[in-house]
């Protein structure tokens, strides 16, 4: 089972949707009591940074986000849920919640070309290792998601594990333990983002 | 080789599907859900669903749009009868990835900048709505292209990006069910003044298209409707979405 915050940001419809497609139960909550029980966790997010973190920080959320993580749950944060997950963004003035040590940055239009941001739609993930996370059994790879974002994460190599290709190389996906970070929509990725979300709904961290 | 959205928009009218030609003649084409599902198996980059009724009504058919994306696992955009933050909240909630604001950008642009502020600018298009007057200058049209606003379309778009617009379609309405192509002068004129993606819609009627609205045009993604639903010179409806082959030997490698 599969609990999906809800804290006022977001599209939680199209991630119960998919989950529902391929099969793995969700419920939507903004109880923290109902959090605290969870076995497994999705953190989604659209927006710009403050307006979301201002929102978590009204409820006792943070606190048993933390927790559960802390206790070894799998936590997955997609979109801004994701860049919620890092110490903050130079989008904001709030700090994110911390949970790995990374940093969300505007994409630099200067090494752009004629590329525009935000970058919206289809692109690539570049796995740096191989786990059930990154497992596309038959599928052609690499992968293709869809991105729509201004501004995108920073992090120490040891917790990239994927990275896409906007005018210059920046992580997608970053992994500290139990915790995942995508800054593409999975819930938006056809084939490739039901798998993704199959491989969490199993993932053993 | 750089790979550009190619998006379906789909009309709806009276919760069905239907093809107009330059904004006029709703043709009945088929449910809804059934092309949507279609276009998921195909694995269409994205969809544009616009409400051609709800300029009339006060509010989107909500009801409708949550059965919409209860079957699309690709980022959906809606446009038709959003006025207020309330109604762009329900959306989102419902799955909705963006919305398109049309008649509003005008009356209201305080919604743009609202809008742009609470969801990111991505979540926020505008559906730049342009035809010729009877001076043959370009000018930007609303209420399904009935009311000329006199604005002119370059200005107009400047204003749409300062306001904190994502995204921006525009759409030649003289153009829209021919299959004449986009127009590609007043393409490359908004998409070099404006830093944000504009999406061409209106006329196409190949890959070909396609790759000169993003080459000649410098439109970041291309979107089209008669070429998606009808098949043929007696336009039998068949939905219908290029191959991953196609895109990538007719457009992708050419970028």
């Amino acid at each position: 089972m599969v609990t999906i915050i809800d804290y006022g940001v977001g599209n939680l419809g199209s991630i119960q949707n998919m989950l529902q497609r391929i099969g793995v139960g969700s419920f939507v909550t903004a109880d923290p009591q109902q959090v605290e029980k969870a076995e497994r966790i999705i953190l989604p997010g659209i927006g710009a940074f403050d307006s979301a973190m201002v929102k978590l920080e009204n409820t006792e959320l943070p606190t048993i986000l933390k927790e559960r993580s802390a206790a070894g749950i799998p936590l997955l944060g997609i979109c801004l849920g994701a860049q919620l997950l890092t110490r903050g963004s130079e989008e904001g003035s709030r700090p994110g919640l911390g949970f790995i040590d990374a940093y969300c940055v505007k994409l630099n239009a200067q090494k752009m070309d004629s590329l525009k941001v935000p970058h919206m739609g289809w692109n690539e993930v570049i796995f740096q290792s191989a786990n059930e996370i990154t497992d596309f059994k038959e599928m052609e790879i690499p992968p293709r998601f869809y991105f729509a974002h201004s501004y995108h994460m920073v992090a120490d190599k040891e917790y990239v594990l994927g990275l896409t290709h906007y005018g210059y190389d920046f992580p997608t996906i970053l992994k500290k333990e139990n915790i995942l970070a995508m800054q593409f929509h999975p819930e938006k990725s056809h084939h490739y983002g039901m798998q993704i979300l199959r491989n969490f709904s199993t993932w053993k961290p | 080789m750089r790979r550009v959205r190619v998006i379906p928009v789909l009309l709806l009218h009276n919760r069905q599907l239907v093809k107009t030609i330059q904004f006029k003649n709703p043709k009945y084409i088929g449910d809804g859900i059934n092309a949507l599902k279609i276009f998921n198996e195909k694995g269409a980059d994205e969809l544009v669903v616009l409400d051609i009724d709800a300029f009339n009504r006060k509010e989107p058919d909500f009801e409708f749009i949550g059965q919409l994306v209860s079957e699309c696992f690709m980022p959906l955009a809606y446009g038709g009868g959003i006025h207020t933050m309330e109604q762009a909240q329900r959306l989102f909630s419902l799955g909705i990835e963006k919305v398109v604001i049309g008649a509003c950008a005008i009356s209201q642009p305080s919604l743009i900048t609202n809008l742009a502020n609470q969801y990111g600018s991505q979540s926020v298009v505008v559906s730049v709505d342009i035809k010729k007057d009877w001076l043959k200058r370009n000018r930007v049209f609303t209420e399904n292209g009935k009311k000329n606003t006199g604005l002119d379309p370059l200005t107009f778009a400047k204003r749409l990006e300062e306001l904190g617009a994502g995204e921006l379609i525009v759409q030649f309405i003289d153009r829209e069910g021919t299959g004449k192509g986009y127009d590609l002068v007043v393409l490359q004129e908004i998409s070099s003044t404006i830093s944000i993606p504009v999406v061409a819609l209106g006329g196409a009627n190949s890959t070909n298209d396609f790759l000169k609205a993003i080459v000649e045009g410098g439109a970041s993604a291309v979107a089209a409707g008669s070429m998606f639903v009808f098949k043929g010179p007696h336009k039998a409806v068949l939905i219908s979405y290029p191959s991953p082959k196609e895109l990538k030997e007719n457009l992708y490698s050419y970028l």
